[in-house]
């Protein structure tokens, strides 16, 4: 028989029994709902995930150290080359910057210090935030605005820290804060630096004085999660300010103590740490290589991304396999409701063959019957589990509301799942048709046509 | 008229079911020909043999042995497609029980055959529409099976058979289901065709009264052998 002649019959034979092949069909989709339910959650979750941490900054940085720096308190271990570790100046920053696939390489400004407020102390960690944090996501969904400027003199504060100010945080907004800062200012001997943005160290044999501050600051926007932009970074700022105006203050930093002692890169602007931004996390890993070929200590977290990504592997497919029961339970419907129609039809079955159908035609019957129902199962199933998440996801919003926390999107139905759903329900219908299609197939039509 | 050349031949065919431990024989090294054009009546009681007989003749049943040729063919030795295709192509067969298909009108049963024989979409309305104006039914076209008399539905069954244009027509208790005056009629309107499109008919009955007056031969059987063949012809109709 001709594929539309088929198609057809087969279409004629579900609508007769419309109310079983209906019942059918929704049982399908229920199991393809709980399905893409199921799945749209798992992928809206890590996506969840991985937006917030692309919006660290965690995965695309690189940070960059001395090989004689201390971390975490301890001193860090150098091969014994013999030669002095290399110095983390401006011609390795150049160098660094002409890397490929380098977005930009920053210093870090970040100081403990005390902000006054309405002439109220608070004792707060400040850090000064590059230009390019501008657009990486981190302040999407903050209340009021980025700095306006690369040297603006003015700060974004973190909400807890903003609580802390005014129980009404949108009211910060607009208002002035003043930074109090131990700015260091070189000894007569030392040499001068000229390079403001730099944050220098000013690391010469004769050391710095301390000299208190003031800087008035304008309030310009306040912001939800703690932005982290790079490993290392402002992760417990609370008060951000831009990365140049920061620089100029030259406030007094942690490692400034442990340069005073050392008198080897007199007259150079030398940094404790350099943060290298990558174009995607994909590059970090031969970024990091080049680095350390430089001569110096590079680290990331991309192991931990890995790892992330194993979890919702595994994560998706618990999730999928408790989408399937439903699809299982839905395909024995299938196979139910083909073999009744078999004995419902036996005798039609019988007529075809007198007539002229190959066993092959009734099989392709049935076989289409089976895959029409997991047709559209399938679409009213991606319809019914779309419509679950998007359930889902606005419950969880009224909630989230509720605790005055920002809406999140919880499910997300990509195209791939929607195609693989549709693909998944025609062919599991198919396996399910199997049976059925050969059981009529191999139907003798003489004892076919004797049934009553 | 009946030519030389068979349309059917069966030589020693045998068909045997097995029911639990006992073999059955349905038919037993039966030997039958059957001749271009001619009109068969195959009489027997219930039980001889006659309806498995017609089966075999059209390719719903396989012998157990022997062969059966239709038009030089041995349809004993096609494998299931083949056989498939020689139903729709070389056999029309009609039911006692009419077998229409309830769920379609008259004009989607009439065009079942031509659907499986894969003729040309365009082409079918004519040939269904052809067919029912053979049975004289046309009337009927969008009708139900249902809605129609037990004659009228065998005239629709008729056309069915027809509407592929078979070599051969082989008739199951034609007329098994209806009055007898209906009955008359139907084996009048069969008579009728065979002349207009000129094809070998077997037809199995019971009805020993109608297959005189109507067949050109008498095949009779029971225990599944051909007890006897007495040809009609040349006698008053």
């Amino acid at each position: 028989m001709k594929p539309r002649d088929l198609t057809d019959l087969a279409l004629r034979n579900l609508r007769e029994a419309i109310l079983r092949n209906a019942l059918t069909t929704l049982g399908v989709a229920v199991g393809v709902a709980s399905l893409v339910a199921m799945l749209s959650l798992g992928v809206g979750l890590q996506q969840l995930a991985a937006k917030r941490l692309s919006q660290s900054g965690l995965f695309d940085t690189i940070l960059v150290t001395p090989k004689n720096a201390f971390r975490m308190g301890r001193p860090q271990r150098e091969p014994d080359s013999g030669k002095p570790p290399r110095v983390l100046d401006d011609d390795a920053r150049k160098e660094m910057e002409k890397l490929p696939n380098v977005i930009e390489v920053y210093p870090q400004v970040r100081f403990f210090t005390e902000v006054r407020f309405n002439n109220k102390p608070f004792a707060t960690v400040v850090a000064g935030m590059p230009d390019s944090a501008r657009n990486s996501g981190s302040f999407d969904g903050m209340q009021g605005t980025f700095f306006s400027s690369t040297t603006a003199n003015e700060a974004v504060l973190q909400i807890e820290f903003a609580k802390e100010l005014s129980e009404k945080t949108s009211s910060l907004i607009g208002q002035e804060l003043v930074l109090r800062y131990a700015e260091r200012q070189s000894l007569p001997s030392s040499a001068t630096n000229t390079d403001p943005s730099a944050n220098p160290q000013d690391a010469s044999g004769g050391g710095f004085s301390v000299v208190p501050k003031e800087l008035r600051l304008k309030i310009v926007g306040i912001v939800e999660t703690e932005p982290a932009a790079g490993y290392g970074g402002y992760g417990n700022a609370r008060l951000l300010m831009p990365l140049l105006t920061a620089s100029t203050l030259r406030a007094a930093q942690v490692n400034d103590l442990r340069d005073i002692v050392r008198d080897s890169n007199a007259g150079k602007t030398t940094y404790a740490s350099l943060s290298v931004r990558a174009k995607s996390p994909s590059q970090v890993d031969a970024l990091e290589t080049s680095i350390k070929k430089m001569g110096f200590n590079a680290f990331s977290l991309l192991d931990a991304s890995k790892s992330l990504r194993t979890f919702f592997t595994v994560f998706d497919s618990l999730l999928g396999i408790f989408g399937c029961l439903a699809l299982a339970v839905a395909t024995l419907g299938i196979v139910n409701t083909l073999v009744m129609a078999i004995l419902e039809r036996r005798r039609e079955i019988g007529v075809l063959k007198a007539l002229g159908a190959a066993d092959s035609d009734v099989q392709q019957l049935f076989f289409l019957e089976a895959g029409v129902m997991g047709f559209f199962g399938g679409i009213f199933g991606v319809l019914f589990g779309w419509l679950l998440g998007r359930a889902v996801t606005f419950g969880t919003n009224v909630y989230l509301a509720r605790q005055n926390l920002n809406p999140i999107e919880l499910s997300s139905v990509p195209w791939w799942l929607v195609v693989s759903a549709l693909v998944f329900a025609i062919l599991v219908s198919l396996a399910a048709g199997l049976y059925p299609a050969s059981r009529a197939a191999k139907l003798n039509p003489v004892d076919a046509l004797r049934y009553e | 008229m009946p030519t030389a050349d068979p349309a059917i031949r069966l030589d020693r065919v045998s068909r045997h079911y097995t029911m639990g431990e006992t073999s059955v024989r349905a038919v037993s090294e039966l030997s039958l020909s059957v001749a271009n054009n001619e009109f068969l009546a195959l009489l027997g009681s219930s039980g001889s043999g006659k309806s498995t007989l017609l089966n075999l003749i059209a390719g719903l049943d396989r012998p157990t042995s022997g062969s059966i040729y239709a038009h030089g063919q041995n349809i004993a030795s096609l494998n299931s497609l083949d056989l498939a295709r020689y139903r729709s192509n070389t056999i029309g067969m009609i039911f006692q029980s009419f077998n229409l298909l309830p769920r379609m009108t008259l004009e989607e049963n009439i065009e079942l055959p031509l659907r499986l024989a894969e003729v040309d979409r365009a082409e079918r309305p004519a040939r269904v529409r052809e067919a029912l104006e053979r049975v004289r039914l046309t009337h009927r076209l969008g009708h139900r099976p249902t809605e129609l008399s037990g004659g009228e539905q065998q005239r629709v069954a008729i056309a069915r058979a027809l509407v592929n244009r078979p070599k051969i027509l082989l008739a199951d208790e034609p007329t098994g289901n209806l009055d007898s005056a209906t009955g008359e009629a139907i084996l009048t309107l069969l008579r009728e065709l065979q002349s207009q499109l000129g094809m070998t008919i077997v037809m199995v009955t019971h009805e020993r009264p109608l297959a005189e007056a109507f067949a050109d031969r008498l095949a009779i059987m029971g225990d599944g052998r051909l007890l006897s063949s007495t040809s009609l012809k040349g006698l008053p109709q």
